[in-house]
């Protein structure tokens, strides 16, 4: 059997035997026996698919051609790992609590579930990723070639090559879609895959190592001798390029928290958070024996092997050119292993993140997005998930025939580092910086990415592929200052550094400088303080608005997602959570706001956070589902409370209008009494004198016998009857004219004396016996007043008259007392000496026709009225003073204009 | 202890003990980065510094950051805010 048969025999076996692990893996996780699957060893072995072809085989060519400067790519991870008290303890703690899917589904998550960003980093993932993968289906063809033709049996040319590529891309996918997406949760942990990955990771380090050993100690002959031969080779002094040394290590653990890969193996399936307690020191060890011998192998091979031959294939070629095909074949076993484990690990995560961001997005759209109605969903994603992987395995291998295979390649591990590195700043940001905003974070990436295509990616290429040498010296547009790779006029940088300087420098700026101007969304400040204070609390994401959720419909939705089997598995174990001990089979939970989160992260597993959110909030129904819609309806509350508050404003208006009319209504029907008594009242008034006139003129008529001194009599007593009559009409007329407002006043200029003077000599005219004795202050009534004199007088003469008849007293008196008040109003007091009016009768004395003693009436009991109604007239008002000795009416009136008073003084005077 | 609550002022012995690791920890990568930084300051080319020693200074140095992430993540725990504090000392309550 020849040797290359040999090697494709033993090929074959390992990768029988790696199905093999794979499937036994998932067996016996799924009968719940794998507890050795999840132990933080399997965990960090996993982590290995760091360590690629490129590292494995190029790592040697390298050292070869640039001294200790590998060793950057291993020690960057080392200070991740170490220091992972800082970032990946929250970035796992975060990708646990949130059940991320992916690098993208993480920023998406972080910035308010927008699929948007997780398409942009999806995009980035895949142009960084692909030639990756291309770099590894290079690296196996190489190395077959290599030891075909060290052998001596050179493959069927470069046609055998492809062929090899095409069998090992597609072995690969068929690998992939067999244990990537047997389960669809992609939470879950893909057991076969890991523990495959574990196995080759074991392979590929005892490889290296057995290399090593060969080498130091079957060739060189001890550590000494090594150190010695290594200090005499073309690689013997330290020569380094500091900026490229600093560069490289803060890129390659940039690259172990950005790869899609590494964020896969490391947040994704990592099954216990304590397991990175382990890995942060068990996974730099693995780095440490990774790189032992690489620079004792790089020297050997300088030293042994012909001049010309490829630096990158030494672990396979000093071997074989020893004669030890065995170690050889083992060697390439291991290249073989790096190689494969990436592509399996990178298709796993990229395509998740394709599925997930892209596909299932656009279908969800192109089938009207209702998850309920439309088909199996469970087979959708599958299917789109499977899918994606031989897509982008394809694109690796179009990418590698493309290519060439060439040595453009080569540089591309670190190009393809720099790319997905874009993500640092807003995967850091979103982490530590509450003030991260998602219109931020999409302005940094897009920064960032644009410059590295166009200082690194694009250039990488090859001048004339895509960027035409002229741009490389002239610059876009011919600016000098953007020429690619001297940016800003800065020149002699080494072209990777300065990419990485430029693009990720400009990437946080920009990132910081939007995100300071732009404001977040609810939903987005919302997931930046559950991600930035992920270590100190376990909070729950968002809140369902509960009620309008169907049991039913959640669990149709959730069937097509989960699977069947599982679905009901977990609504039942929510059932039996809500009504806390063991429920029958197929019971249904309340669509609780607790629950319907437990089940959207649960569905964000399979499908991605921002399409389960969606998923669910179509079922929920748009009512109150996410905070912006909550903030719209607490809004419409808000409205509300102001309309009712309105309401309650114009209910009180009314109320007070309903008091205001019943109260009116209660005076209207008040003063209908009144009008009945008044009408009751004037007819009595008015039959008293009737009755004697008419009593008195029948005698006169019927009586024939009536002496002349009896005729005289009755004839007065007729004549008393009808002044009296005539008085009371002209009493009531003048009461009506006056109630009504229809008086005409006769406004003139005069003082009180003059009124009072008038008032006291008509008052006492009828009664020349002058009882009552009227003291009166004549310089302090020389006020001057501006109203009706004649209606004055009337009120004057009536108080006058009442004290003349109603004053009970010895030697009656009235004193009248003016006075002027400092409001500009004139008071003056009617006081008499008699024993005044009884408590009871003082409320009454203004109504009409009350009269305070009927006995000694003289009037029909309406003069106090009228005063009262002639006082309101003229401004002012009378009022009866209690307390006093006497009766003490009091009238107040205004005074007229001082100055109109000193105008008119000299005229009274006169 | 519920998540709202201050973290208290002065803690045990132990728990003190354990925030120190943790600052260790926190500590060990920035050493790191400036233990790998050193390089920069050797003299370069032929009469600088030799490849072998490059290689030891480097893979010791390696070599013990892996030693003492082993030896901390011995004793790093992670004190929630939530997780219940470990017994109470005899006398020795707070000395911060």
């Amino acid at each position: 059997m020849s040797t290359i048969n040999l090697l494709v025999l033993v090929c074959t076996v390992y990768v029988i035997f790696l199905f093999l692990v794979a499937f036994v893996a998932e067996r016996s996780a799924r009968r719940g026996k794998g507890r050795w699957l999840r132990s933080p060893m399997v965990y960090t072995l996993s982590l290995s698919i760091y360590c690629t072809a490129w590292t494995f085989y190029g790592a040697v060519g390298y050292a070869a051609r640039s001294g200790m400067e590998y060793v950057t790519i291993y020690l960057g991870p080392t200070i991740v790992m170490i220091g992972w008290w800082w970032v990946l303890r929250k970035l796992v703690r975060v990708g646990r609590a949130q059940r991320v899917t992916s690098i993208a589904d993480l920023i998406s998550a972080r910035f308010g579930k927008s699929n948007l960003l997780a398409v942009g980093v999806t995009i980035l993932a895949v142009v960084g990723t692909t030639p990756y993968i291309a770099l590894q289906l290079q690296s196996v063809t190489f190395s077959f070639a290599a030891f075909a033709d060290a052998v001596g049996q050179p493959g069927q040319g470069d046609g055998g090559r492809t062929s090899t590529a095409f069998w090992v891309a597609a072995g690969l996918a068929l690998f992939t879609v067999i244990f990537g997406t047997r389960n669809l949760d992609a939470n879950e942990r893909h057991h076969g895959v890991v523990m495959a990955i574990a196995v080759e990771a074991m392979v590929k380090l005892v490889a290296l190592l057995a290399v090593g050993i060969f080498v130091v100690w079957g060739l060189s002959g001890g550590v000494q001798e090594t150190l010695t031969r290594i200090d005499a080779s073309q690689i013997g002094h330290w020569d380094m390029d500091g900026g490229r040394w600093a560069a490289l290590t803060f890129l390659s653990g940039a690259a172990l928290l950005c790869l899609p890969r590494m964020f896969q193996v490391l947040v994704v399936e990592n099954a216990d958070e304590a397991h990175l307690r382990t890995a942060s020191w068990a996974f730099p060890g693995y780095l440490l024996l990774m790189s032992l011998f690489v620079v004792p192998i790089a020297v050997m091979g300088l030293e042994r092997l012909p001049e010309g031959s490829n630096p990158d294939l030494f672990v396979l070629t000093l071997p074989l050119a020893e004669g030890q095909t065995a170690l050889a074949i083992f060697s390439f076993l291991g290249g073989f292993s790096s190689a494969t484990s990436m592509v399996v690990v990178a298709s796993l995560a990229l395509a998740t993140m394709v599925s997930n961001h892209i596909v299932m997005p656009l279908w969800l759209r192109w089938t009207g997005g209702r998850a309920s109605v439309s088909g199996d969903v469970r087979h959708v994603v599958l299917l789109s998930r499977r899918l994606s992987i031989a897509g982008i395995v394809a694109l690796g291998y179009v990418y590698y025939r493309v290519s060439g295979g060439g040595t453009a390649l080569a540089a591309i591990g670190l190009v393809s580092f720099a790319g997905v590195a874009q993500v640092l700043p807003v995967m850091i940001g979103g982490l530590y910086w509450r003030g991260a905003t998602r219109i931020g974070a999409l302005a940094g990436l897009t920064v960032g990415f644009g410059l590295w295509n166009y200082t690194l990616f694009l250039p990488s290429l090859g001048a004339g592929v895509i960027m035409p040498q002229a741009l490389l010296d002239n610059g876009l547009l011919g600016l000098v200052w953007l020429r690619p790779q001297a940016l800003f006029g800065i020149e002699g940088l080494d072209p990777l550094v300065h990419a990485i300087f430029w693009s990720l420098l400009l990437n946080a700026l920009t990132f910081f400088a939007v995100s300071m101007a732009s404001f977040p969304t609810p939903m987005e400040r919302l997931q930046g303080a559950q991600f930035v204070n992920v270590l100190q609390q376990a909070g729950s994401a968002r809140s369902w608005s509960a009620g309008a959720a169907q049991a039913e419909d959640l669990m149709v939705m959730a069937q097509r997602i989960l699977g069947a089997r599982e679905a009901q598995a977990f609504f039942e174990q929510e059932a039996a959570r809500q009504a806390g001990r063991a429920v029958r089979a197929g019971a249904l939970p309340d669509p609780s706001p607790d629950f319907l989160q437990r089940l959207e992260r649960e569905l964000g597993g399979s499908v991605g956070a921002a399409t389960a959110h969606a998923m669910v909030a179509q079922i929920v129904g748009g009512a109150s589902v996410s905070v912006r819609e909550l903030l719209a309806v607490a809004d419409e509350t808000a409205q509300m409370i102001e309309y009712s508050d309105r309401l309650e404003a114009q209910s009180r208006e009314l109320a007070a209008t309903a008091a205001k009319l019943r109260e009116a209504n209660d005076k209207l029907t008040r003063l209908s009494v009144q009008k009945d008594a008044f009408l009751s009242q004037i007819s009595h008034e008015l039959r008293t004198p009737m009755t004697s006139i008419r009593a008195f003129s029948e005698i006169l008529r019927d009586t024939r016998d009536v002496s002349p001194e009896e005729q005289r009599k009755y004839s007065s007593i007729i004549h008393d009857e009808s002044v009296r009559l005539t008085r009371l009409l002209d009493d009531l007329l003048d009461l009506s004219v006056l109630e009504n407002g229809q008086v005409n006043l006769n406004i003139r200029h005069g003082t009180l004396h003059e009124a009072l003077n008038k008032a006291v000599s008509a008052a006492s005219a009828g009664d020349e016996a002058a009882v009552l004795a009227i003291r009166r202050s004549p310089e302090a009534e020389d006020l001057p007043l501006e109203t009706d004199f004649d209606r004055l007088g009337q009120v004057f003469i009536n108080l006058i008259a009442n004290a003349r008849k109603y004053c009970d007293a010895e030697t009656p008196e009235l004193t009248i007392r003016a006075s002027a008040m400092s409001d500009g109003r004139v008071q003056v007091d009617f006081n008499d000496n008699g024993s005044g009016i009884p408590d009871e009768a003082r409320d009454l004395i203004f109504e009409k026709f009350s009269r305070v003693s009927p006995q000694r009436a003289g009037g029909a009991g309406l003069g106090l009225s009228i005063c009262r109604q002639i006082m309101e007239r003229l401004g002012g008002s009378v009022d009866y003073l209690p307390g006093a000795r006497g009766a003490h009416f009091r009238v107040t009136l205004p005074m007229a204009n001082a100055d109109e008073a000193t105008e008119r003084k000299p005229l009274t005077a006169g | 202890m519920t998540d709202q609550s201050p973290r208290p002022l002065f803690v045990e012995r132990q728990t003190y003990r354990r925030r120190r690791i943790q600052d260790a920890a926190r500590f060990l990568p920035v050493l790191g980065i400036v233990l790998v930084m050193v390089p920069l300051l050797w003299s370069e080319g032929a009469g600088g510094v030799s490849m072998s020693g490059a290689i030891r200074y480097l893979f010791t140095l390696w070599a013990a950051l892996v030693g003492a992430a082993m030896l901390l993540s011995l004793y790093l725990r992670d004190d929630r805010p939530g997780e219940p504090e470990d017994s109470p000392g005899p006398a020795d309550t707070a000395d911060r």
